[in-house]
């Protein structure tokens, strides 16, 4: 079981994480909410919580509660450009399918 | 896929519930918008990356406005449709192009209406419309960069800025579609994005110098609260006229006559700007001047030569900035940071010298075009509620005390200068007359004790008051200021419940100088004004007085021998000889050499009027 940053998106966390001033990692997972069942959570994190599953990938350590993991494991987490727009993308393989704007999906 | 930032633990949104904010620069010349994301703020840059937007709109007779750089192409080939600087005229009436229009290229349309117009191919266009096309712009940039709705902005605004002019910005924003969380003053802005506002307290100085204006700013960072102690700045003065000083220096070395033509002045200043910015990291700058019968002049421009053309300019804003300091009455010493704010404080000379008065190295880390925007969308980010909730809320004070009017032409002031807001406070008051039904409030702004020296900012009448005895009727008004400045009074009868209000939104604005003169003469003329209001209270007083008398001796004068009328009669008179002079203490003195006199006549019209409400009744029904 693994989750993993491309180089690009863990240069930015680390930017992130540098300009923040504090902060252990990121943290990844996903809520039952939004129109297509789940989102995506991502936030930094200040340390483990209880029952959370730690990985590195790229130098950065990623936090994920055990419960979130058996949707996201295998994402690779990138960071990408379209348009004006930027931001992190999640490439999960057990996405099946994303609600029109995206934003929140199904296994 | 959506695209998505990291938040802060626990703060993660909902899908479409992405609680996106912007900070705003509407600037004079230029503008920017800038947001947080991941954490970091940053401006937005447009398609071609520019993340400057210059504040033109170019009207076309059809179509969308064209607006920045494109707009700004047709300056010169189409002036009169092509509205520049439109931010000296928000919340400016008609009266008041009368001194800032006279280098105003534009037409205005003739109307009864107090806002000026201006006609362009696209009709007739006010400040506050063409500002919302300027919003509208970086508020579809926003958009399209954050991939949704934006939730609301904080904007920007001059710390000199009134009423009339926040709130011209406020209705721009809303023509645009955008919610105003909050108008920020920008020395506030430019001291948030260095995180300053986290530092506790102390003094900080914002040293704005830009392309064609200059600001200095005194803030005081007291928990949490920024509050301006004194602003001053030259609005002709700014990083041009260094292109100029350099231009001119070019044409003697050059032996460029005066009355070159206008292609080749035009010419010699993009070469000067050119040179000036090149001497930004390095000692020299070459020049090649092509001469008007085509031949080329060459030479160097030295960091030396720079620094003795531009050090006349820097000293001019070195006497403003201690005028400034005066003002606040505080020493450079005492001043914690110094931020620099806008293009010009790139230039080295200008870091060197600025951080030679203030004896500390000026904060420039911060791209000084930016800097602004940047704290604003930080403020934004934390009024939209993506930060932890206890982190501290920035709160903003009202630049100039609010009172009203009361008789004799004083100044009650209800809200004191630097009270923070949002910021609600009442006050009693009664009628001066025996049945009066209706009483005006006029609202003031300004920190003089007399009216007429004091800024009008509206006025509104309270009618069907019930007919009582004068002073029995109690009237309260209720001044309430919102967190972007804006101003709404109440007057509110308290025994039948009527009211009134008014919503200051006045026509008129005042001129930076102006703000800063009503500031500096409140100090200066702070002895007059007291004696003016013990004179304006006493002379008050004595006209009450005398008004009361005279009623008295219409009713009851029947209760007075001839000899106690006439001295009666005498007394008033030298009362109202006396009111009509200067001297507060005879008056007052006077005041109550009467109501001694009175004092007898006061007794027997109680007792009359206690006989008459006890005749005819039963003791036992009182």
């Amino acid at each position: 079981m693994a989750v993993t940053l491309t180089e690009t998106a863990a240069k930015r966390v680390k930017d992130f994480l540098a300009n923040r001033g504090k902060g252990e990692g990121l943290r990844l997972g996903v809520k039952t909410t939004g129109c297509s069942g789940m989102a995506y959570v991502l936030e930094f994190s200040d340390g483990a919580d209880e029952g959370d599953e730690v990985f590195e990938s790229q130098g950065v350590k990623i936090y994920i509660d055990a419960k979130s993991l058996v949707y996201i494991d295998g994402t690779e987490l990138d960071y990408t450009k379209e348009g004006l727009n930027e931001g992190f993308k999640f490439n999960n393989p057990n996405e099946k399918d994303t609600c029109g704007c995206g934003e929140s999906f199904t296994v | 896929m959506a695209l998505l930032q990291i938040s802060e633990p626990g703060q993660s949104t909902k899908p479409h519930e992405h609680r996106l904010a912007v900070g705003i620069d509407l600037g004079t010349t230029n503008s920017l918008v800038a947001t947080v994301r991941s954490g970091v703020a940053d401006t937005l840059p447009d398609d071609k990356d520019d993340h400057i937007l210059p504040s033109v709109v170019h009207y076309l007779a059809d179509g969308e406005p064209l607006v920045g750089s494109e707009a700004k192409k047709h300056a010169t080939t189409d002036p009169l449709n092509t509205i520049s600087s439109i931010k000296r005229l928000m919340g400016r009436g008609v009266l008041d192009l009368k001194h800032i229009g006279t280098r105003l290229p534009y037409e205005f349309a003739e109307s009864d209406s107090s806002v000026p117009r201006i006609k362009t191919a696209a009709g007739e266009k006010s400040p506050v419309e063409v500002s919302a096309d300027i919003l509208r712009v970086l508020k579809d940039r926003a958009e399209r960069t954050l991939g949704d709705e934006l939730n609301g902005a904080v904007i920007t605004v001059p710390a000199y800025f009134d009423d009339a002019q926040r709130q011209a910005t406020k209705d721009a924003a809303k023509l645009a579609g955008m919610h105003v969380m909050r108008l920020l003053n920008e020395p506030t802005a430019a001291a948030v994005a260095y995180g300053l506002d986290q530092g506790g307290e102390g003094v900080i100085a914002v040293y704005d110098l830009g392309g064609g204006t200059f600001d200095i700013s005194i803030l005081r960072l007291n928990r949490g609260v920024f509050e301006v102690m004194s602003t001053a700045g030259d609005t002709a003065l700014g990083g041009d006229d260094f292109d100029h000083a350099i231009a001119k220096w070019i044409m003697q070395q050059a032996k460029i006559s005066d009355d070159a033509g206008h292609h080749q002045l035009r010419r010699l200043l993009r070469d000067a700007c050119a040179a000036k910015e090149a001497l930004t990291s390095a000692d020299t700058a070459e020049l090649k001047i092509e001469l008007e019968n085509g031949e080329y002049w060459e030479g160097v421009l030295s960091k030396e030569i720079f620094n003795q053309l531009v050090d006349p300019l820097i000293q001019k804003t070195i006497i403003t900035s201690r005028r400034a300091l005066r003002d606040a009455k505080v020493t450079a010493d005492e001043v914690e940071a110094v931020v620099m704010v806008g293009g010009s404080t790139r230039v080295p000379r200008v870091r060197e010298k600025i951080g030679e008065f203030f004896g500390k190295q000026p904060l420039v880390n911060i791209d000084p075009d930016k800097v602004v925007a940047i704290g604003a969308a930080i403020q934004a980010d934390v009024l939209v509620g993506n930060k932890p909730d206890d982190e501290l809320l920035l709160l903003d004070v009202i630049p100039l005390s609010l009172g009203l009017e009361t008789m004799g032409n004083l100044v009650e002031k209800i809200i004191p200068r630097n009270t923070t807001i949002p910021v609600a406070r009442a006050q009693d008051f009664t009628t001066f007359k025996d049945g009066q039904t209706a009483m005006t409030i006029h609202v003031v702004q300004g920190e003089r004790e007399l009216v007429s020296d004091c800024r009008s900012l509206g006025k509104f009448t309270l009618h069907e008051i019930p007919p009582m005895v004068a002073g029995a009727a109690r009237i309260r008004v209720t001044f309430q200021v919102d967190a972007d400045g804006l101003l709404s009074v109440m007057a509110r009868e308290e025994t039948t419940g009527v009211e009134s209000g008014i919503q200051i939104k006045p026509s008129y604005g005042l001129t930076d100088s102006e703000i800063e003169n009503m500031l500096r003469d409140s100090i200066t003329y702070a002895e007059e004004d007291v004696a003016a209001r013990n004179l304006r209270e006493q002379q008050v007083e004595a006209d009450r007085v005398i008004e009361a008398i005279q009623v008295a001796m219409q009713q009851d004068g029947q209760l007075l021998s001839e000899q106690e009328r006439t001295g009666i009669d005498s007394a008033v008179e030298r009362l109202a000889n006396v009111r009509n002079g200067n001297d507060h203490n005879l008056i007052k003195q006077t005041i109550d050499e009467v109501n001694n006199l009175t004092t007898e006549f006061a007794a027997r019209r109680m007792d009359q009027s206690i006989k008459k409400a006890l005749s005819g009744q039963n003791v036992n029904e009182i």
